[in-house]
């Protein structure tokens, strides 16, 4: 099943550069991405809501003599990302499909088809090293995503993607061999596991360094402040489908990262890092919010919204209760869904434009309703409205800082008001006002196809605006498991400072009592 | 005596068909459906409310009817609903929102009659509807809140409804994000009571749960004070935001470019009272923190004095208005505030009625003058527009609280409320207010529709009164602003205080501190109200020189008022701008650009010239370049397997 999910795209993809007419190459990759999007639907109906473990599992041995193993399972926490990712996938080809990518149709298609397979497999992926070359699989047809169908400086801005990308996976690879070795004093045999690896005791000092480079490889990808800022320039020059593919589910590969490994792999350490981490998630809100208004450009606008949104995602998991993790999943949804949505609404309007500078818009209401009326929708989906998506996740994610630091919380509530500042703003810029320009006044508004793509978007956002018990009660419980982790090692950590206080102040203590014995005499 | 009550969702279901229907088949159907449609499913709702306001009334007191439609947002302990509750204080609400809303749809069908925007205009007046009727249905804060921030989208967009108008759409946003600064307030109140009460082992928003755990929130303590001081004074902002109290009222004048029935529905009869009626709900909550009950009764009479000294200078008919719907939304607080939550809930009532009448009024001045809604440019329309002209001088003398009219018992009421409840300084600018209102009021009156006639000669002509859609709305308000007030008579005549007694069981009795007379009390106000009056017939009918010989010789204080004490400015220059400049200069041009991008491409330097190497020696190979680099990955990673196995 999950093999199935996973590999038929591949499988699209080399059948795919066997064809030679246009039309049948986006014809076979709709198909070869619908496939799977059923599938995964098919998976989500008969996941069992209520267990925490993993469910689908493969495994069948890789490289024994290494203890690699081809080891599948989707729980709560990958779920819902799973489905998401094909259905942005099968989206990002209907819509590349209309005219947004117009050259190389077939490369284009073969690339989100490898990086469908990737970006599944690293979802999927039970086995740190199956995990690992996933990961590395991902990277790859982005690269070629932006520099080959991006826009202006599309080389420097894939180059810088794949600088930062790298620099964080191969400390990551590191980490891994390291882990894996110190597993194998302790286990005596070699295992990639992960679940085996969970068990492994480290010491303090090796968990510190592992979890340090697991969480560089993946802050970089969420993006947290202050590693963020290849993604704007990655963002900017992506071409439609590669910012939505991008930013709606790649992004989440970190946030998905922490949850999988760098948090339950050394959860010591990770409750150690609870101020470093929600600090950095609140400065990532407040300062995406702020740069994001400033940008003359709207791809740009939403790349930093992305950083703010994303702040949000971090400053919940570290929250380590339960409402701030079960948030944190749900925004990442919820931010594949807005953000995928505004990254196509982008594109959609550069189609007609061949711009994206807010200044060249304005009054755009008047000449594309539709637009506008899908825009207002998305733009205040992405701004958190109650009654739609963002507000579940951003509710939880509050309302779990709150109970963990209030004082991140009241940082992080300011983020609500600046994120409605920056894009009402930006919507007053485009859609409101007199037509200023004698080129938008005749613009097209959206057709059948650009409309067909909006659609399911804006289902999930009213659907999971007032429906989110099916999807949190499937991933409360790995949610929970994940939290069991934390708590013990919180309780183990909370008792040996405690016992480390006491050593600090019975010395003292002797001290003056042997002192008061000294006065006595 | 609760009962399950299924037919209440209808009352949200009717507006969302209405919503629905203007959206996807509006604009095909055309204007005769649309009008029909709007406010037909506002009449259905406001049907549906009367009966479950039947129900409430025959039932024994303290009675609710309930509707639980689904679970919504659960998490660990954490649990929520879609659920709706009527009990005597959203009965009341209910049908202040359907009743006024229907006339108002009503009157939006002539009053808008020549837009092009026909069926956008009702979908977003009926989605409003929709968003209130929530506000006031729910059963719990969180889905209070989700009708709470639904509204503000409506304003906004009703504000902005004239899109192409920058400033128009500059306003809307404006209020939204003003709004959105009080509801950062508002989640951090609920993040409190979440809180204080999982201390306790509760974890719900139910207003039922946090009523009967009252205490355990008053008991625990948060910043050195009280959880329920903490979370009453953070709702409050949201209330301030909402109701436009200081210091967040800014949006609310500016609000008054959207169409006038929307001035007169959101932003006078309905959405600005959500605050009131929010602290009505939480009446519980209120009276366990003291010193946040305070806060609210001392803003509500600042705010009332201070709109009231602005509005005594406005040329703009609707801004008078709009000043004036901030002062009497501070005698709501004022009443609340003084726990009195009865007399809160009647000013909301009477207020709804007058007001609500005053701004159709003024629409239809301004419809009938194409527009022209400077004072200075009326005059003498008394002949011209008598029915507008006669249901306007009622509804002023409803708000200048002259008796028997519907304002003079719930003005009464909380100014009764403010003295016996020790508020002596808040009572004294209240009833000062009072002959304030009734001045600018008065100078609205004999400006527009006394003296000389101001208009325009090519408008002169086509003055007419408004067609009957509009008319009617006007009567049934103008009847409702007479008599409305008395369901609240002062105790001991005929009926005595019926509203009061209907609401106890859901917001308690008031229990003065201190003994008024009553009779003396109301005498004082009254009698402040008659002076204004009276001041204003001097200044506006015997001198009219006057008043501008007195702006002359009090140039300062009257540029003051002019320029509404220079708030908007002060907020520019001390939040508004630094803010941006913090944004463009310090972060997106100094740290972002410079400090870590510089860092990163200093660093990616060596990286980008290696790449300038490797491109010249591959001809600029893309395709190449990444296959060296998969190579590489392969590589360290077969390095790093062999160093493991050995």
């Amino acid at each position: 099943m999950l093999t199935a999910i996973i590999f038929l795209p591949l499988l699209g993809a080399l059948l795919i550069m066997m064809q030679s007419d246009e039309r049948t190459v986006w014809n076979a990759a709709f198909v070869f991405s619908l496939v799977p999007l059923g599938l995964s639907f098919y998976m989500l109906w008969q996941f069992r809501a209520g267990e925490a473990g993993y469910q689908f599992v493969e495994q069948y041995p890789w490289i024994p003599s290494l203890g690699i193993s081809y080891h599948l399972g989707v729980d709560g926490i990958s779920l819902f990302l799973v489905v998401l990712t094909t259905l942005l996938i099968t989206i990002s080809l209907f819509y590349s499909a209309g005219g947004d990518i117009e050259e190389r149709a077939r490369e284009f298609c073969f690339f989100v088809l490898v990086l469908e397979t990737g970006l599944l497999g690293a979802l999927l992926a039970v086995d740190l090293f199956l995990f690992y070359v996933f990961w590395e699989v991902m990277l790859i047809p982005m690269y070629f995503l932006i520099g080959i169908w991006g826009h202006g400086e599309r080389i420097y801005a894939a180059l810088k993607f794949v600088v930062f990308t790298m620099v964080g996976s191969l400390l990551m690879l590191v980490a891994i061999l390291c882990l894996v070795f110190s597993a194998r004093q302790h286990l005596e045999h070699i295992t990639f596991d992960l679940p085996m690896l969970y068990q492994v005791p480290l010491s303090t000092t090796e968990a510190r360094w592992l979890f340090a480079a697991f969480a560089l490889a993946f802050a970089i990808k969420v993006p947290m402040w202050p590693v963020h800022t290849w993604l704007p320039d990655a963002h900017t020059n992506a071409p439609t489908a590669g910012s939505v593919i991008l930013a709606g589910i790649m992004l989440k590969m970190g946030t998905y990262g922490f949850l999988r490994f760098a948090i339950p792999l050394f959860p010591e350490v990770a409750v150690e890092a609870i101020p470093l981490f929600m600090a950095l998630a609140v400065i990532g809100i407040i300062y995406g919010a702020l740069v994001a208004m400033m940008q003359p450009d709207l791809k740009r606008l939403v790349a930093y919204s992305s950083v703010s949104h994303l702040g949000f995602v971090m400053l919940g998991i570290f929250a380590f209760n339960i409402q701030g993790i079960d948030g944190a999943v749900y925004q990442m949804l919820n931010h594949g869904i807005s953000t995928g949505g505004l990254f196509l609404l982008v594109g959609m309007i550069y189609l007609r434009r061949h711009t994206r500078e807010i200044s060249e818009f304005g009054g755009l209401w008047k000449s594309v309703p539709i637009y506008a009326g899908i825009f207002m929708v998305v733009m205040l989906s992405s701004i958190g409205l109650p009654g739609l998506n963002g507000f579940v996740g951003e509710f939880l994610i509050m309302l779990g800082t709150f109970l963990r630091l209030k004082l991140a919380a009241v940082f992080a509530v300011t983020g609500v008001i600046l994120g409605a500042l920056y894009m009402l703003w930006t919507y007053e810029r485009v859609q409101f006002g007199p037509i200023t320009k004698a080129v938008n006044e005749t613009i097209a508004d959206l057709n059948g196809r650009e409309i067909a793509s909006m659609v399911p978007l804006i289902a999930l956002m009213l659907l999971m605006g007032f429906f989110p018990r099916p999807l949190i009660s499937r991933i409360e419980p790995s949610a929970a498991r994940l939290l069991e982790r934390v708590n013990v090692a919180e309780a183990r950590l909370d008792e040996r400072r405690h016992r480390a206080a006491l050593a600090a102040t019975a010395p003292r203590g002797l001290d003056s009592r042997i002192l008061k014995v000294a006065a006595a005499k | 005596m609760t009962v399950e009550f299924p037919a209440l969702t209808l009352i949200l279901i009717f507006p969302a068909l209405g919503v629905l229907y203007n959206l996807f088949l509006g604009y095909r159907t055309g204007r005769g459906a649309v009008s029909f449609v709007g406010p037909a499913v506002m009449f259905v709702a406001f049907a549906v409310a009367s009966w479950a306001f039947y129900e409430i009334m025959v039932m024994p007191p303290g009675s609710v009817l309930t509707y639980s439609v689904w679970g919504w947002i659960e998490a660990g302990n954490f649990h929520t609903s879609i659920g709706l509750r009527i009990d005597a204080l959203s009965a009341v609400m209910t049908m202040i929102v359907t009743g006024v809303g229907a006339l108002i749809h009503l009157y939006s069908v002539g009053y808008m009659a020549h837009d092009e925007d026909f069926a956008r205009y009702f979908t977003y007046l009926n989605l409003f509807a929709l968003s209130m009727l929530i506000l006031v249905l729910a059963d719990n804060l969180l889905l209070m809140f989700v009708g709470w921030e639904g509204v503000g989208l409506c304003s906004y967009l009703l504000i902005a409804f004239w899109y192409t108008n920058p400033q128009f759409a500059y306003n809307g946003r404006k209020a939204f994000i003003v709004n959105r600064i009080g509801d950062a307030g508002f989640l951090l109140g609920m993040f409190t009571l979440i809180w204080a009460l999982s201390q306790h082992g509760a974890w719900s928003l139910d207003f039922l749960t946090l009523k009967a755990r009252a205490s355990d929130i008053a008991s625990t303590t948060l910043v050195g004070t009280t959880a329920a001081t903490v979370a009453a004074l953070l709702l409050f902002l949201g209330a301030t935001g909402k109701s436009a109290q200081i210091p967040l009222y800014v949006w609310l004048p500016d609000a008054m470019v959207g169409p006038t029935p929307v001035s007169a529905l959101i932003h006078a009869a309905t959405m600005v009272t959500a605050g009131v009626y929010m602290i009505a709900r939480l009446n519980f909550l209120f009276v366990l923190a003291p010193a946040a009950l305070m806060v609210v009764a001392t803003i509500g009479a600042v705010t009332a004095f201070f709109a009231a000294t602005i509005a005594l200078v406005q040329p703009d008919i609707k801004k008078v208005l709009a000043y004036s719907t901030i002062s009497q939304l501070g005698y709501m607080f004022l009443g609340v505030g003084s726990a009195s939550f009865a007399a809160g809930i009647f000013h909301v009532m009477t207020h709804a009625f007058f007001k609500g009448l005053l701004f159709l009024c003024a629409g239809s001045v301004i419809h009938a003058l194409e527009g022209e809604q400077d004072m200075n440019k009326m005059g003498a329309l008394r002949t011209k527009l008598p029915i507008t002209f006669w249901t306007m001088l009622i509804a002023t003398l409803a708000i200048s609280a002259v008796p028997p009219f519907s304002g003079y018992f719930s003005k009464d009421l909380i100014l009764e409320a403010a003295y016996e409840s020790g508020h002596t300084a808040l009572w004294i600018l209240g009833v000062i207010t009072a002959g304030l209102t009734s001045f600018y009021m008065f100078r609205l009156i004999f400006m527009t529709f006394f003296g000389e006639s101001r208009v325009d000669h090519e408008k002169e002509h086509h003055i007419h009164e408004s067609p009957p859609s509009m008319a009617i709305p006007l009567i049934a308000l103008a009847v409702l602003s007479s008599v409305g007030g008395w369901v609240g008579l002062p105790e001991g005549l005929a009926w005595g205080d019926a509203f009061a007694r209907f609401l106890a069981p859901v917001v308690g009795d008031f229990k003065p501190l201190v003994v008024g007379n009553p009779a003396m009390l109301s005498l004082v106000a009254t009698s402040l109200g008659g002076i204004g009056i009276i001041v204003a017939y001097l200044f506006y009918i015997r001198l009219p020189g006057l008043p501008v010989i007195l702006a002359w010789r009090l140039k300062g204080a009257h540029q003051l008022l002019l320029n509404k004490w220079y708030i908007d400015e002060l907020y520019n220059f001390f939040v508004t701008r630094p803010l941006f400049w913090f944004s463009n200069t310090i972060l997106n041009r100094g740290v972002d650009h410079y400090a870590i991008d510089g860092a990163v491409n200093g660093a990616g330097l060596t990286v980008e010239t290696t790449g300038e190497a490797v491109r010249r020696v591959e001809s600029g190979n893309v395709q190449h370049y990444a296959f060296v680099y998969l190579l590489g990955v392969l590589g360290v990673v077969a390095y790093y397997i062999y160093l493991v196995i050995h």
